[in-house]
């Protein structure tokens, strides 16, 4: 497969691959840019755990083509963090539980989000709706939708 | 006491975020697929295109020359035989002869990479003669059929047959007898994250290392040195993260022993990552279940008698099946006094994905046929659906007729809390149209008692390291697969230590560090590695002591310990540090290693009989279930409203995990009982994919009321029992018991799909008109 020259912001930092034509966004953070926190769950934009932002923007990185995101802001969990700590989005999963297994995690958390930025005070319909592409098997989601709501709460006041 | 007294947190009993919490929600969590893999070979699996056919030809000639191949390995690479069970023994890594279901490993390749391992397995030749395929257990057991496995004629696999109490005299004894049977469609685990593993095997000292996604890395590690004819000691195994269980890694999976062959025959590096179609053939998940359920009952409540006959399709090999089966009766006891029950089990092949343990491992699909049936009693007797499981309460403790040791039952207060919380009493009857309440009861083992390996070695083993930095690691071979189990044990030997809870690392499951565990599965992790870890704790404690004692020119008995400081009991002087205590202590011994054990007793291994080793548990989990439902009589859909959950767990040691692992139990029972079904056409599966396999989104799921019920059980660590798998079996019946409330009619099956709602409606309209034009 030709390769071309891809250019994208990654977690803030500027970068340049020569990447197959073919290659999926998953493939290239994982394999490429060696960040694999991003999970690969269903294979097919089922489950919601490839989950990144694109422009601020949620995007399975399973379905999309590398190359859809050029010269756009992509950003990861491991772009989650600030200056070394985490953001009140981790710290609500971490010390709500809306972790157990840790493997949607950082789907959800970025899922999250993106629902944050467009809405920073959703009430729990919202919160549904605006996870409704991810799956989670370990929390029955009541946790999950404390730990956005404890988030949402955190970054108004 | 001054105000200034420094006093040990408490580490038990209140909200702990989980000790390995801050790596997954910042994407460091490493799991198989995120491991390093330099130069690593792509393993990929050839699979049986059919359900069942003897193998004429395998020809890999042809994919084996094919340029970037580096070693293909098939059923002639081993012809041992394994499986969970000791005495089940029948399934190969890859088929020998024959292929049993769809989607059975053949043969793998190790290409340089996937386009070639893809390309490999299109040159792959098998020539097949084709036999004729059951997928139903009737299908398999009609006389001449043809035999999946030559030693077992009929195609059953294991027939329980047991009878405790006399159940003749207790059917005699009863003013009326309820019959009725049930289906449960099969459900599988579909944990997030997809099968892989990764395998290094060193041709110059003939060792393996394998990294694998497995709940037993115990088992694992056995199961590869007999597959590989390979001393135990040249293997290493380690666990890394892992995305769930559920029980769908708890046995050996196939994929695991052949990475390995495959590793050896490349002499090298292999890494493999199953898709999500392949994870859901891998399966072992909850058998398809039919089972006939009978009730013997007096006016006033009282069970007199229990009959129950349940048949299982358990698919192609044995896996755990004799296990399931087996718990399926035994546990028809221990939740309710019934004096007399009587127990017949079938396990059939089929040529379909073998199933195994799944959550709640054997009573589900057996309590949501009982509690239904308990249901329609209640309704026929116009009682109150608690006021008849009050009447059948167990008083602990007490030791069954099957010879399970109840010592501790929070049933009780179980009930009375979902009652309270539903609002049951005023509200039951007056919802409106298309809606209904419905209650249900279930229980688990905090455990099994029995291992599956009868070595004679500890059921638990757990090592503390201390050393002179003052740190802490815990070191133990079970399995954190998300239910935080190391948190746990962190927080037990914290909490007898006193120390902070930064001070403790755990190191778990690597076999060549950390001590042999027997896994995580039946909910024993807590129980059993928990009391190991207190025991371990201990003796790290008195060795502190002894050096604080030593240090302050006293005896052992004068030192009190408050928290990190140590001092002579009621001295008024500032006392001695952790980290002086710390270094006084290896300064006598050096690093300080210490052991704590675990093993059940013989007195709560179980009884003599036959089948005897499967349900007894040291202590058992109840769970009392309240849902509320609206049931739409147009489409048949079925959603579910509110959920009350009570669940004794003896002691809840960490609520915030005990809450999450309730919450998690009764979602996955909501899927089983709304829509989740693996279905096959021929033995192909259907839909095995994210989309198809429904479970709940996130849209759907309610929220979940919990209380944690804490009956202080008399063997658990401080009290506590098992919490993540108990309250999962009753949200089944309990949504049935709702849309019966709901609609008037009695869905038989599960999951209650739109299109089974809509027959059952059918159905009791189609009888009220033919009785109709009877009168």
């Amino acid at each position: 497969m030709a390769k071309s020259i891809l250019h994208l912001s990654l977690n803030g930092r500027q970068r340049e691959d020569a990447v197959a034509d073919n290659m999926l966004l998953i493939d290239y953070l994982r394999d490429v840019a060696g960040v694999t926190g991003t999970k690969m769950g269903c294979d097919g934009g089922e489950c919601g755990a490839c989950t990144v932002l694109v422009d601020d923007r949620p995007r399975l990185s399973c379905i999309s083509l590398a190359h859809s995101v050029a010269g756009k802001k992509v950003e990861t969990i491991e772009g989650a963090m600030a200056e070394g700590r985490i953001s009140n989005l981790q710290r609500a999963f971490h010390e709500k539980l809306g972790s157990q297994c840790g493997y949607c995690t950082p789907g959800m958390v970025m899922a999250s989000e993106a629902l944050l930025r467009a809405n920073p005070d959703p009430d729990d319909d919202e919160i549904r709706a605006g996870l409704s592409g991810n799956i989670c098997r370990c929390t029955g989601y009541v946790k999950i939708i404390e730990s956005v709501r404890t988030a949402a709460g955190q970054s108004k006041s | 006491m001054s105000t200034d007294t420094p006093t040990p947190a408490r580490m038990i009993g209140k909200d702990v975020p989980l000790i390995d919490g801050l790596e997954k929600v910042t994407g460091r969590a490493a799991y198989t697929a995120d491991l390093a893999h330099n130069g690593a070979l792509v393993g990929r699996l050839f699979r049986s295109p059919h359900s069942h056919a003897k193998i004429d030809k395998l020809d890999v000639s042809k994919a084996l020359a094919l340029a970037g191949v580096i070693a293909i390995v098939t059923g002639d690479d081993c012809d041992v035989p394994y499986g969970i069970l000791p005495i089940v023994q029948n399934e190969y890594p890859m088929a020998r002869e024959r292929v049993r279901y769809r989607g059975e490993p053949v043969a793998a390749v190790a290409a340089i990479d996937e386009a070639t391992a893809e390309q490999a397995l299109a040159l792959i030749d098998m020539q097949v003669t084709v036999l004729p395929g059951y997928y139903d257990p009737d299908a398999s057991r009609v006389p001449g059929a043809v035999d999946l496995h030559e030693d077992r004629p009929g195609n059953l696999e294991r027939d329980v047959h047991h009878e405790f109490g006399d159940v003749d005299k207790g059917f005699a004894a009863a003013d009326f007898i309820r019959e009725d049977t049930y289906e449960c469609a099969e459900v599988t685990h579909m944990q997030m994250e997809p099968n892989a593993s990764l395998a290094e095997y060193d041709a110059e000292r003939g060792r393996i290392t394998l990294h694998s996604c497995t709940q037993v890395p115990y088992y694992v590690h056995k199961r590869v040195a007999q597959c590989m004819d390979l001393d135990t000691s040249r293997i290493r195994v380690v666990k890394p993260f892992i995305g769930g269980g559920f029980g769908h890694r708890s046995e050996t999976l196939n994929f695991e022993i052949i990475i390995c062959l495959l590793a050896r025959a490349a002499k090298g590096k292999v890494r493999m990552k199953l898709s999500r179609e392949e994870t859901f053939i891998t399966h072992r998940g909850r058998p398809q279940t039919r089972i006939k359920t009978k009730i013997g009952i007096t006016k006033d409540g009282r069970i007199t008698a229990c009959a129950c006959e349940t048949v299982q399709a358990g698919g192609a090999y044995g896996g755990y099946g004799i296990v399931t089966i087996l718990y399926a009766g035994a546990l028809l006891n221990a939740i309710y006094d019934i004096p007399a029950v009587k127990y017949d089990g079938y396990r059939v092949y089929t040529n379909t994905p073998p199933c195994g343990a799944m959550r709640g491992h054997g009573t589900v699909n057996v309590r949501y046929a009982f509690e239904s049936l308990l249901d329609q009693i209640a309704r026929e007797l116009d009682m109150d659906p608690f006021e008849l499981r009050r009447r059948n309460l167990l008083v602990a403790p007490t030791k069954t007729i099957n010879d399970l040791m109840v010592e501790s039952y929070g049933l009780p207060e179980c009930l009375d809390w979902v009652e309270e919380a539903s609002g049951w009493k005023a509200r039951r009857g007056h919802l409106g149209q298309g809606k209904g309440l419905g209650l249900a009861c279930s229980h688990y083992v905090s455990g099994a008692a029995k291992p599956v390996h009868w070595t004679g070695e500890p059921h638990a083993v757990v090592n503390l390291k201390l050393d002179f930095d003052g740190g802490i690691t815990l070191l133990t071979g079970a399995s954190d697969i998300g239910q935080g189990s190391s948190t746990v044990l962190a927080q037990l030997v914290g909490e007898v230590l006193g120390i902070d809870f930064d001070r403790l690392s755990v190191f778990a499951n690597d076999s060549r560090v950390t001590p042999k565990d027997n896994g995580s599965y039946s909910s024993r992790v807590t129980f059993m590695v928990g009391n190991a870890a207190i025991e371990a704790a201990e003796a790290m404690k008195n060795l502190l002591v002894a050096a604080a004692a030593r240090k302050l020119e006293t005896e052992p008995g004068n030192i009190e310990c408050l928290g990190e400081v140590y001092r002579v009991q009621g001295g008024q002087d500032k006392g001695l540090s952790f980290q002086e205590v710390v270094t006084e202590a290896v300064a006598e011994s050096g690093t300080i290693t210490v052991k704590g054990t675990f093993t059940v007793p013989r007195s709560h291994q179980g009884g003599k009989y036959r089948g005897s080793g499967v349900g007894p548990s040291m202590a058992y989990s109840y769970a009392a279930v309240a849902v509320e439902v609206t049931a739409d009589e147009d489409t048949g859909l079925v959603s579910v409203d509110d959920i009350w959950v009570a669940h004794d767990c003896g002691y809840a040691l960490n609520r915030l995990a005990c809450e999450g692992q309730v919450q998690g139990a009764v979602w996955m029972g909501l899927g089983q009982a709304l829509s989740e079904e693996t279905r096959y056409h021929e033995g192909l599966p259907i839909g095995p994919n994210m989309l198809d396999y429904r479970v709940p989104s996130i849209v759907e799921s309610p929220d979940i009321k919990v209380k944690l019920v804490e009956s202080l059980d008399p063997n658990g660590p401080f009290g506590a029992k098992e919490a993540s798998e108990g309250a999962l079996a009753a949200v089944i019946p309990a949504v049935a018991n709702a849309v019966a409330d709901a609609l008037g009619v009695r869905l038989k099956e599960s999951p209650v799909t739109p299109d089974r709602v809509i027959r059952a409606l059918l159905d009791k309209e189609r009888a009220a008109r033919s009785a109709k034009d009877v009168a």
